[in-house]
């Protein structure tokens, strides 16, 4: 028996194979099929206004996803993000409206810059307050993000006492005119609650694929253990995306309260689910470590172009919901067929 | 120590011209393979050579691309383990396949729970673990949840699930990897029963002579191809490195270095155990610029905790950890990294790799600080790096895009190790760094080690072979119970080290 001398590591050139690209291409086909299946049914859908319009309601989910992203790329799960979308808004609102110092007797009227960075710190806060929870006390991120969705909308709730600001369009002698801008500006016809998510994504995009925090989160995402011990700063990573995840909640929140001119303390309610659909959809993991920007922009846009579709053929919204759970099982079954194979023990 | 083959037992299994393809990866390419009645045959090979995909497909866990598994003189396939399992054919498997939350009783009799009239028969699964870790020699809790174990533990539960099945073919794919000389010897009592009692067993190891007390057939692969083979009678230890990488090899001696200062400097160090004993006693030693020390010793002797401790991972109750003249017990495991202290840890699954990354990504997962420019990072510098990473630590892998599960154990073990040989140490501390890695590539690593100390860098490694203790290190420190039980310098012999450590010295 002799030894036959074979190269020692025989390069492998990736395979074409149809299945293999449609699997990963799944989210984009869906998206194409969802927009050619709605264009034939109604004459309505396949038009550039609708398509800025469905846009910009996918906005919302597309900023909040991108949050989930994060955290869900850590292992972990935040679904606190619908709530503190609403507290935000209201948090907004009610800087709008005057916030009347007792002590000196005066209403200040913050200007809208001012509105729009202060509502930021608070999302970012209450993420950040998750993230302590998590890291550092050990709470369970399901848990511990639950109990700050029941805290930040019975906040927001306590905050209005129910009710909802109407009407944010402050006034031009109190120099707080601009909140309705997010909202319904466009600039060259695409409207800025677009150009807000385009920004936020291409940001994150940049942040996972190119720097050191990418890196490690993804790491930290995969294997916590192994992490730490390369000299990866578990903790402050999970803080940083849940701190992350709270603040585009906040942007969500100012966008949305915007769009409707008013801001209610039920606002966002189940968004975190939407969320967490969208990064599914997009191909990450639940168990971390697995994801991208541009899948769980695709996620959100398969979901928003989906009920928007079925809005417009006029499918009764139970059924909506039907067809949204469809898409979830279907790609989570197919996430577990993309990852199943390829990875091996010994 | 060699048995008397007393016959050629005759063939129950075998493989038949055996090929196995992942992609445009070759891992076996037609393949025969033996195993006799009641004998040992032992598997011998570099990293990658196939052993452990060619018992995966003896073993029905995976399924081959091409040819015929022979049970019995009749073709068979098995759709999966259980199916051969079924048959009477077990494994154990390279990489610990355990889940970690059950206890060692649960994990022992997962999918095959003893039923008894009111559900699952706990108290007679409980005897039959006490009596298999009697059997093993074990202290072990049946009722232990297995992730507080340590890992040479977990390995003897992984081994008593194999045996609590009591089939007739036992396949071991590196069972002993993190065990210790006298727990080896155990494991070998068992293996002799066993084949008394006509149980064939397929062996492999990377510890050649360990392996050779035990063998009746030995088989050679490489490549994928089966190269050699031969009866116990006929094999000597020369004969399997000529054939396993061609020429000879030696683990190198100490490195003539002159060593500087001390670079680090352990003082009175302890380390706690939740029960309340001390894991590491008072233990102090100093390792200077340039010297190489081996730390020998048993497992549960206090090796790994006294690593972690060093690293950051563990805190210590006591003591201090000096590293170049400055304190370091309060830093972080990244901040010790940053001033050259470097841990490549025990366990390769659980401590060492992220599975989700792909071979590159974990290379340079220690040393992202060194490729990032401003706020990104830079891709042709990291890309040298892996390059560079791959060449210095020998990985066998079709490039650095490669996924980590991809490659075999013992070049997952290698990656370990040159990532954190990338983030250029000045004290680097390795725990059991051989641990599934082939001869050539222990010389390779020890090679580098050596090299490393010539520039004036500080090595500590541990091991549980011996033969590794009198190799590159100028030091060999025997721990025994949290404390250094001996200590010596590299001209003594193996018995004297295996005495230090409380070892029984096996005639
Ligand atoms: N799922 C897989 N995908 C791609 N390549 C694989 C896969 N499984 C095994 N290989 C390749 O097959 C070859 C043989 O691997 P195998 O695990 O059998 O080696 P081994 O002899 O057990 O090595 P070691 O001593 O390191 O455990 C390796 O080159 C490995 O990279
Ligand atoms: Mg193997």
């Amino acid at each position: 028996m002799s030894a036959t001398t074979a190269p020692a590591a025989a390069s492998r050139k990736p395979e074409f194979s149809i299945g293999r690209f449609l699997l990963e291409g799944r989210a984009f086909f869906a998206l194409i099929a969802i927009i050619a299946v709605f264009s034939f049914l109604s004459p309505n859908y396949f038009t550039l206004s609708n398509f800025l319009i469905m846009s910009s309601q996918v906005a919302i989910y597309g900023i909040l996803s991108i949050g989930m992203l994060l955290v869900i790329l850590n292992g972990g799960i935040d679904l606190s993000v619908g709530s503190i979308l609403a507290l935000c808004g209201v948090v907004a609102g009610a800087m709008m409206q005057g916030v009347e110092l007792d002590w000196a007797g005066v209403i200040l009227y913050p200007p809208v810059w001012a509105v729009v960075i202060l509502t930021i710190a608070v999302g970012a806060g209450v993420g950040a307050l998750n993230g302590v929870l998590i890291s550092i006390f050990k709470v369970p991120p399901f848990v511990a993000t639950l109990g700050v969705m029941y805290v930040a909308r019975g906040v927001a709730l306590l905050m209005t006492n129910g009710l909802t600001y109407n009407n944010l369009r402050g006034s031009a002698e109190l120099g707080n005119t601009g909140f309705n801008w997010l909202g319904f500006n466009r600039i060259a016809g695409i409207p800025i609650s677009v150009i807000v998510l385009a920004t936020v994504a291409v940001l994150a995009g940049l942040m996972l694929s190119r720097s050191a925090f990418g890196r490690w989160l993804y790491a930290s995402g995969g294997n916590e253990r192994a992490a730490e011990l390369s000299g990866v700063p578990t903790r402050r990573v999970k803080i940083t995306v849940y701190t992350i995840s709270g603040a585009l909640a906040a942007i969500a929140g100012l966008v949305l309260s915007s769009q409707l001119t008013s801001a209610g303390p039920t606002a966002g309610t189940t968004y975190e689910l939407t969320a967490i659909a969208a990064v599914v959809i997009g191909g990450a993991a639940l168990t971390g470590g697995r994801g991208t920007v541009r899948g769980t922009m695709l996620g959100a846009f398969v979901i928003g172009f989906l009920s928007a579709g079925l809005v417009i053929i006029g499918v009764s919204s139970y059924w909506q919901t039907v067809f949204t759970g469809a898409v979830i099982v279907l790609a989570v079954l197919m996430n577990s067929i993309q990852y199943g194979r390829g990875a091996r023990k010994g | 120590m060699t048995r008397a083959a007393s016959h050629t037992g005759e063939v129950v299994l075998a493989a038949r011209n055996v090929a196995k393809s992942y992609g445009s990866v070759h891992a076996l390419k037609g393949v025969n393979f033996d195993i006799h009645r009641g004998q040992v045959t032992t598997l011998f090979g570099e990293n990658g050579a196939g052993k452990s995909t060619l018992m995966k497909i003896l073993s029905g866990v995976i399924q081959p691309t091409t040819g015929e598994i022979i049970l019995d003189g009749r073709p068979v396939t098995f759709a999966s383990a259980n199916e051969a399992r079924d048959r009477g054919i077990s494994i154990i498997h390279q990489e610990l396949s355990l889940a970690p939350n059950l206890s060692v009783r649960d994990n022992i009799f997962m999918g095959r729970e003893i039923m008894g009239p009111t559900g699952v028969d706990f108290a007679e699964e409980e005897r039959q673990v006490r009596r298999l870790m009697e059997e093993l020699e074990e202290n072990i809790d049946p009722l232990t949840p297995v992730e507080e174990l340590r890992l040479g533990q977990q390995q003897i539960v992984e081994i008593a699930r194999a045996l609590s099945v009591d089939s007739r073919i036992l396949i071991m794919d590196e069972p002993t990897s993190a065990l210790s000389a006298s727990e080896v010897e155990v494991l070998f009592k068992v293996i002799r029963d066993l084949t008394a009692k006509d149980v064939s067993i397929v062996y492999i190891s990377h510890h050649l002579e360990e392996a050779l007390t035990i063998t009746d057939h030995a088989v050679v692969l490489r490549d994928g191809t089966m190269t050699a083979y031969a009866p116990r009678a006929e094999i000597d230890l020369e004969w399997i490195v000529r054939n396993m990488v061609g020429d000879n090899y030696d683990l190198g001696a100490p490195p003539a270095t002159r060593f500087g200062e001390v670079a680090l400097s352990i003082r009175n160090l302890s380390v706690p155990d939740p029960a309340g004993f001390n894991l590491v006693d008072k233990l102090s030693l100093d390792v200077r610029a340039g010297e190489i020390v081996c730390i020998y010793g048993l497992m549960g002797a206090g090796r790994t905790e006294l690593l972690e401790t060093c690293a950051g991972r563990l805190t210590a109750s006591g003591g201090e950890i000096v590293l170049e003249g400055r304190e370091i017990s309060h830093l972080s495991i990244a901040e010790r990294i940053a001033r050259g202290l470097a841990l490549v840890p025990e366990d390769r699954q659980r401590d060492g790799l992220v599975q989700t990354m792909t071979v590159g990504e974990n290379l340079s997962l220690a040393s992202i600080s060194s490729f990032t420019r401003g706020l990104f990072t830079s891709r042709s510098a990291e890309k040298k790096l892996i390059g560079d990473s791959i060449r210095n630590v020998t990985v066998k892998t079709s490039g650095g895009g490669a996924a980590i599960g991809s490659l075999s154990g013992g070049n997952q073990q290698k990656v370990v190790i040159g990532k954190m040989l990338a983030t250029r140490p000045r004290v680097i501390l390795l725990d059991e760094p051989s641990r599934g890695i082939d001869i050539g590539a222990k010389a390779e690593v020890f090679k580098l080690l050596a090299q490393g100390a010539e520039q004036g860098l500080a090595v500590v490694y541990t091991t549980s072979e011996v033969s590794e203790c009198l190799s590159i290190a100028h030091r060999i420190i025997v721990m025994h119970k949290g404390r250094i039980s001996a200590e010596f310098d590299s001209t003594v012999t193996k018995e004297k080290i295996m005495a230090a450590s409380g070892e029984s010295v096996a005639a």
